[in-house]
């Protein structure tokens, strides 16, 4: 019986994950401390404030044990999630926010980027380069923050005009949006099939 | 006023306001009555902070009239923090609530800690692009309140007390309420519905989850990491701290211990470390010795 699903529980919308991986008959385990990485087959950093998360990752010292997790096993984040997987940030108002992102998938992205949240929006995002469906996904942007460029070694899955909105490195996942929030568990499937057999 | 146009677009409006609220989970929200404090608090790892002139002990001890923040106020405190930013608006005051919403605020509050601007209504919250939070004493009221638009509700508890024992009060009579629905028959809801005044739909839809549609915090008389932790183990997800930190002796090591304590709520090791090195809490005053009309819980309908 392989590990169960990671999920960071520091704060955040990790319980929609659960529900999400759940449906897909797959189990979760809560990490909140270094040690509970060696309990768990990949790790899910969920939607959830930035700035917080960057602050609950270095407390409770899992800053280098989440890189080094990631070096060997898959890691996707969302929203929030995808910025702390980022290796830079653009267009930060003040110097003084302190959000420090972990360096994983190279790509840069701006906090935010598409407006407060009465700029929120659902929009359909095409899945073909994932999973070669023809039916969009209904993508759920809440305060989301926007790719500005990826490195070369990362391939871009979906676009939303013309900017990346999923994009991989190797067994690193990350997305803009929240696929939590739907009832469409593809992109859960599609993460849990990057693990190894 | 730009508002929705038709149910479909309500209900996807309303996804994204229940959706920002389930970011805030596992977190901590923070009243601010400046720019500094709001620093402090995000520095400290809070969620969001609430833009308030005053903190709610504060509009205890001064009386008078307690209406929406100052618009510049807020908007300094927007500038200063990339982290959500709340505010307040009286019981009713769909006015106020436009013009915090034309500042571009995260979530609006529509609160008892302010002086009630109606008597008999609420703010029709679906009406708005941004989501509502508001307070509940009971399962009946925070299914109202779910029914006009609110995206997430929170314990009224006794704000600017320091006493928890509202919250606690609160939050039982909620999971309780909860608990009794799922025991019923289908055919005892609607006389549930009418028993509670709560919208019937809703009041099944919470019957079938189990739980509140929309997250449900605490707040009100927050005060330290037990407090904290104990209203997390009743079944908050989140928790809102008022006066409980800039009430207190030294405020950005509370702030950031009761963060802490949301995050390890079930972890009594981890609680006993942080609870460490604390100054004093807030004095407070306790509920039970407070004269009815000084009570701001019983405000709301």
């Amino acid at each position: 019986m392989s590990k169960p699903v990671g999920l960071l529980t520091l704060q955040g919308d990790y319980d929609k994950h659960r529900r999400a991986f759940r449906a897909l008959g797959r189990e979760t385990f809560d990490v909140r401390r270094p040690g509970e990485l060696a309990e768990v087959s990949c790790l899910v950093i969920p939607g959830g404030e930035s700035t917080t998360l960057t602050r609950l990752v270095d407390r409770a010292g899992l800053r280098e044990p989440v890189c080094e997790f990631a070096a060997h096993h898959p890691v996707m984040g969302t929203c929030a999630g995808l910025i702390m997987v980022a290796t830079a940030l653009t267009g930060e108002k003040r110097p003084d926010y302190g959000v420090e992102p972990l360096g994983l998938l190279d790509c840069t992205v701006i906090r935010n980027g598409y407006g407060r949240q009465i700029d929120s929006f659902t929009a359909p995002v095409s899945l073909d380069r994932l999973d070669g469906s023809p039916d969009p996904f209904p993508a759920v942007f809440i305060r989301a923050p926007r790719i500005t460029s990826v490195g070369p070694d990362v391939e871009v899955l979906a676009s939303y005009r013309d900017e990346p909105v999923i994009i991989r490195q190797g067994h690193l996942l990350g997305m803009a949006f929240h696929p939590e929030l739907t009832e469409d568990f593809r992109i859960h499937r599609y993460f849990l099939e990057m693990l190894p057999d | 006023m730009e508002t929705p146009r038709d149910n479909q677009e309500i209900q996807e409006l309303y996804r994204h306001k229940v959706g920002l609220a389930e970011m805030l989970k596992g977190g901590v929200i923070m009243d601010v009555t400046n720019a500094e404090q709001a620093k402090i608090a995000e520095e400290a790892g809070a969620v969001a902070v609430m833009a308030l002139e005053r903190i709610p002990s504060d509009i205890r001890k001064m009386g008078g009239i307690a209406r929406m923040s100052q618009p510049g106020m807020i908007r300094q405190i927007q500038d200063m923090v990339s982290i959500p930013v709340m505010a307040k608006v009286r019981i009713g005051h769909f006015a106020e609530a436009q013009i915090l919403q034309a500042l571009g605020v995260d979530f609006i509050d529509e609160s008892e800690v302010l002086t009630p601007a109606d008597n008999a209504n609420h703010v029709y919250k679906h009406d708005f692009k941004v989501p509502f939070v508001c307070g509940c004493r009971n399962l009946g009221e925070a299914l109202r309140r779910i029914g006009e638009g609110a995206a997430m509700i929170r314990t009224k508890g006794e704000a600017g007390s320091g006493d928890v024992v509202e919250a606690v009060t609160h939050m039982r009579e909620v999971t309780e309420g909860i608990r009794r629905l799922q025991m019923m028959r289908k055919d005892e809801l609607m006389a549930e519905a009418k028993n509670l005044g709560a919208p019937y739909e809703i009041l099944v839809q919470t019957a079938e989850l189990g739980k509140l549609p929309v997250p449900n915090f605490a707040a009100g008389g927050i005060a330290t990491p037990a407090d904290a932790s104990l209203m997390m183990q009743l079944g908050a997800e989140t928790v809102f701290v008022g006066s409980g930190i800039f009430a207190s002796e030294d405020p950005a090591p509370r702030a950031k211990a009761i963060v802490d304590a949301v995050t390890y709520f079930d972890d009594p090791a981890k609680l006993m470390e942080i609870s460490m090195k604390l100054g004093e809490a807030m004095k407070g005053r306790a509920v039970n010795e407070m004269a009815e009309n000084e009570k701001m819980a019983g405000r709301g309908w």
